[in-house]
């Protein structure tokens, strides 16, 4: 192996708060090599992001603290630099770039700006080559026409120009270690398969090494050399990433590998009732313009799109971010409105005003994406599910409606003794069961599915995969699940809808669209969902 | 169905009283000793305030009279009951003195003066110096028997001297403080009231409700309130309550602003969403998941008003078109100590306890300000 690049050994970190003292990382170990990259994965609360965050000392000091160990930088201690001395490596030597590249960029700076900014800083560059400068790296990067890109402002750019833009800042000093925390979690599988084949590019062609921080154990195999699994804050497993797949030795890594949701969807049954019916779902924004406000056009989030829903069936809608997806999914629940015809157990209902919808609420239920936001911080459990109790079936007494609280709670398997604790006493994926029990326990016909699983641990993911699908066999219910992720959609749905732009791409029973994807869009969606690969330019978005 | 799961766990019984979030923040308060202690020191004073009346009095607390017991604090006797033949008794007038002291016994307030009591027995002019700057002979000068005199006792000292019309300071300073805060307390929740109301429709409808609202606002609050209290105050007659009405006319506009962006920025929140995804009302919606989050802001806000609200009651009351003459009111004094210049113990005893009041609020402010920051929880 050549030579030792970073070298951490005996890392330990501890958050002291309210003289409290817990250990977030615990004494772990690993080297990194001259162009090698490796890669620490773990799921969320296992100390990866904090183990990378201390290579730079970027952790809230002195909260957090070091109890142990070194950080060895080419032969020099990171931890026991001074501020001065740590400037001189920080954004130099070692650079990073996080998962949300939104927040990573200031919003009020064009990307010229931000760019220049870097070059001026630590290189001393003048205006003219720095200006010159900006534009090789943002080309450099894949970012077309960067000429006509340096004034964007960030939310002027897509999410994966955004991220790009972060990787050229990154690379504008020639780094020589690189580290990635993260940085495609927040982006489509598309986006995500090109801004991994830049990184993997990048890195080679510089000699850069690189520390990728992720949870997903497909990027891992695509871009690593060398992995280090970590779990509660140690190192569980280490070794090259060939040697880690084939033949796992730990029992974590191998809950790991097996993690990916699993199973199959109900059969597919087109002759079970119809719970849900759209026809020629439209949702436009007006675009307005001028002293009047007149419209002149219009955002089509959803432009005419039929689609069913059977009792006991789950359809699934897949898409990049932006087709308008859960628009579909709002408008179908009158969360928003929207011209067309929806029929909800055969009656309709696009045209009730929203008094008149909520004894229809009850069987229309929605599941949201993130299980941090949509639980109220200052309810506890039991009052946040029985919170449509209340209004639904407002002549139970307090002990019924508690029954049924914990009678939910024991379905979606969480231990109902725990129901007068607060959400932030649970992980994510008990607060998405939480948020399933709040749905669940009115006995709902149609319940439509946000992207439940995108903020979850893989293995995780798998867990509330196979509860939806229990609950789904157990009450005859009719899902609409809204996805971005093809596996989760695999496990669960027997019918897809592929959308892109508000129309429907293709649209069939689910083993036709991922055995035999009829349009390149569908094609590149799976490819890159489960081979990481990337599709021909055009195709899909960047 | 679960019968045992249920039973063996407790119902909603073990509740604790304050959620885990805001244990956290009174922690945080806590954690802030000047703001903790301004707290309680804040609570006493106002707690005792409250009893005024059992503190500074010219009527004793308790009386025994011809084996009757009295309470002359709560209910006014006539004079006749003691024979004399006022619809109202002075006890302080030493025939009555001497009949009840003849016939049983009197328990007084430890200073015998209300607020409004004149001291017939100031040892100089009026304003007359704190009653320790003399020595006993002078003190009980005006006294018919001099420091041989029963009226001759602490009880009957003025600690902080008289003002101009030869009332007690003190008494006047501690009735005073009682209405000043009040003052205070009422407006902050009067103004909140309507104030978090005003702000949370707007936050929460709006669109064309919002635009509506914020320009009435902004003209309303563009009047200037000094000038309009002044020509009011030319035409009804002065009182807390008309006072109180008018401050707060123009006041819940201070709270409208914040409530309204918290509102702006929940009404999306994915847990709002979802409330409304169950058919939970608009109503329930703004009161059990929007108005938890506001409150964050509307407390914090609240210590700062009600020491805005006194300061204005204080400076109204120095210009002269506050509370009605007589009323003991801390800018009536500061109004006296200007014109008595060579009086020095009305503006130092009126100046400590408006900046100590004031203080307080401040400090109260601060701590709760701390309490309520998220990013302090990790410091």
């Amino acid at each position: 192996m050549s030579e030792i690049l970073l070298s951490v050994s005996d890392l330990s970190v501890a958050f002291t708060q309210g003289g409290n003292q817990s250990i977030a990382v615990d004494h772990i170990s690993f080297d990194l090599a001259k162009g090698e990259t490796v890669a620490l994965v773990g799921e969320s609360g296992s100390g990866k992001s904090v183990s990378a965050l201390s290579v730079l000392k970027l952790l809230p000091y002195p909260t957090a603290s070091h109890p142990s160990g070194k950080i060895l930088f080419q032969g020099a201690d990171l931890l026991a630099m001074n501020e001065k001395q740590l400037r001189q490596v920080r954004g130099n030597k070692i650079t990073m770039i996080f998962q949300e590249p939104m927040t990573s960029l200031n919003p009020l700076h064009t990307i010229e700006q931000q760019i220049v900014e870097i070059l001026k800083l630590h290189q001393g560059m003048a205006d003219r080559p720095a200006k010159a400068r900006t534009l090789a790296l943002l080309s450099e990067v894949g970012i077309r026409d960067p000429q006509k890109r340096l004034d964007a402002y960030p939310h002027q750019l897509s999410g994966g120009q955004r991220q790009r833009v972060m990787i050229a800042m990154a690379l504008a000093n020639e780094p020589e270690l690189l580290i990635a925390d993260e940085p495609t979690t927040a982006l489509d599988v598309t986006v995500q398969a090109q801004i991994l084949e830049l990184l993997a590019g990048l890195k080679s062609r510089k000699g850069m090494s690189m520390l990728f921080i992720t949870h997903d154990l497909g990027i891992v195999r695509k871009i690593a050399d060398r992995v280090c699994v970590m779990t509660k804050g140690k190192i569980v497993e280490t070794g090259p990433t060939k040697d880690i797949f084939a033949n796992p030795q730990h029992a974590y890594t191998k809950h790991l590998l097996a993690a990916e949701p699993k199973g199959k969807p109900p059969a597919a049954n087109a002759d079970a009732k119809p719970v849900m019916t759209g026809k020629d779902i439209k949702v436009w924004f007006p675009i307005k313009q001028g002293f009047f406000r007149r419209t002149v056009d219009h955002v089509k989030a959803v432009d005419g799109i039929d689609v069913t829903v059977r009792a006991g069936q789950t359809l699934g809608v897949v898409g990049e971010s932006g087709s308008g997806k859960t628009t579909l999914g709002l408008a179908l629940a009158r969360m928003i409105s929207s011209t067309g015809t929806i029929q909800f157990n055969g009656r309709d209902i696009n045209q009730l005003t929203f008094n008149a919808m909520r004894p229809l609420r009850r069987e229309l239920q929605i599941v949201f994406q993130d299980p941090f936001g949509s639980l109220s911080p200052r309810m506890s459990i039991a009052e946040i599910i029985e919170e449509g109790l209340r209004i639904h079936e407002p002549k139970l007494s307090p002990n019924e409606r508690d029954d049924k609280v914990a009678a939910v709670l024991k379905e979606v398997g969480l231990d109902p003794a725990t129901r007068n604790r607060y959400p932030h006493e649970f992980s994510g994926g008990q607060r998405q069961r939480v948020a399933i029990a709040r749905a669940m326990v009115l006995n709902p016909r149609f319940v439509m599915l946000d992207e439940p699983t995108s903020a979850l641990d893989m293995s995780v993911q798998a867990q509330v995969v196979d509860l939806l699908r229990n609950l789904q066999a157990k009450h005859d219910l009719a899902y609409l699940f809204i996805s971005h992720d093809l596996k989760v959609i695999r496990a669960l749905a027997n019918d897809v809808i592929v959308m892109r732009n508000g129309q429907i791409v293709e649209a069939g029973p689910s083993q036709q669209i991922f055995e035999n994807p009829q349009t390149d869009y569908t094609r590149a969606l799976i490819s890159a969902a489960f081979k990481i690969e990337t599709a021909p330019v055009g195709i899909v978005s960047e | 169905m679960s019968e045992a799961v249920v039973e063996n766990t407790p119902r909603r019984a073990r509740r604790p009283w304050l959620s885990p979030l805001n244990r956290r923040r009174w922690q945080n308060f806590k954690a802030n000793r000047r703001g903790y202690w301004s707290l309680w020191i804040f609570l006493v004073l106002f707690g005792l305030s409250l009893f005024s009346e059992w503190i500074a009095n010219d009527k004793p607390i308790l009386v025994s009279y011809k084996g009757e017991i009295l309470f002359p604090v709560l209910v006014a006797y006539p004079e006749e009951k003691f024979g004399g033949f006022y619809a109202v008794t002075d006890y302080r007038d030493p025939v009555i003195r001497d009949e009840i002291d003849a016939n049983g016994w009197m328990i007084w307030p430890p200073i015998r003066y209300s607020y409004r009591t004149v001291n017939n027995a100031i040892p100089d002019a009026a304003p007359a110096k704190p009653s320790w700057q003399y020595d006993a002979d002078q003190r009980c000068s005006q006294y018919p028997q001099k420091a041989a005199d029963p009226d001759c006792i602490v009880g009957n000292w003025n600690w902080l001297g008289t003002d101009d019309q030869a009332r007690d300071v003190l008494a006047r300073l501690i009735y005073g403080f009682r209405i000043s805060v009040l003052f205070g307390l009422i407006l902050t929740a009067g103004s909140s009231l309507i104030g978090v109301a005003a702000g949370a429709m707007q936050g929460y409808f709006g669109g064309w409700t919002d635009l509506l609202f914020q320009r009435v606002i902004e003209i309303w609050s563009a009047i200037p309130v000094l000038y309009l209290l002044l020509i009011v105050s030319a035409i009804l007659p002065p009182g807390f309550f008309i006072l109180l009405g008018l401050m707060l006319i123009f006041s819940w506009v201070a709270l409208v602003g914040v409530v309204r962006a918290e509102f702006l920025r929940a009404r999306n929140f994915e847990y709002v969403n979802a409330a409304r995804a169950l058919g939970v009302p608009n109503r329930t919606i703004m009161f059990r998941h929007l108005l938890p989050n506001a409150m964050v802001a509307t407390l914090t806000f609240l210590p700062f008003l009600t020491s805005g609200s006194i300061s204005t009651l204080t400076s109204l009351d120095y210009l002269g078109f506050g509370l009605p003459p007589g009323s003991p009111s801390l800018g009536e004094l500061m109004k006296q100590a200007q014109s008595n210049l060579n009086a020095p113990w009305l503006g130092i005893s009126g100046f400590i306890v408006v900046s100590l009041m004031l203080s307080l609020l401040v400090f109260i402010g601060e701590a709760a300000r701390d309490a309520f920051d998220p990013r302090k929880a990790f410091r």
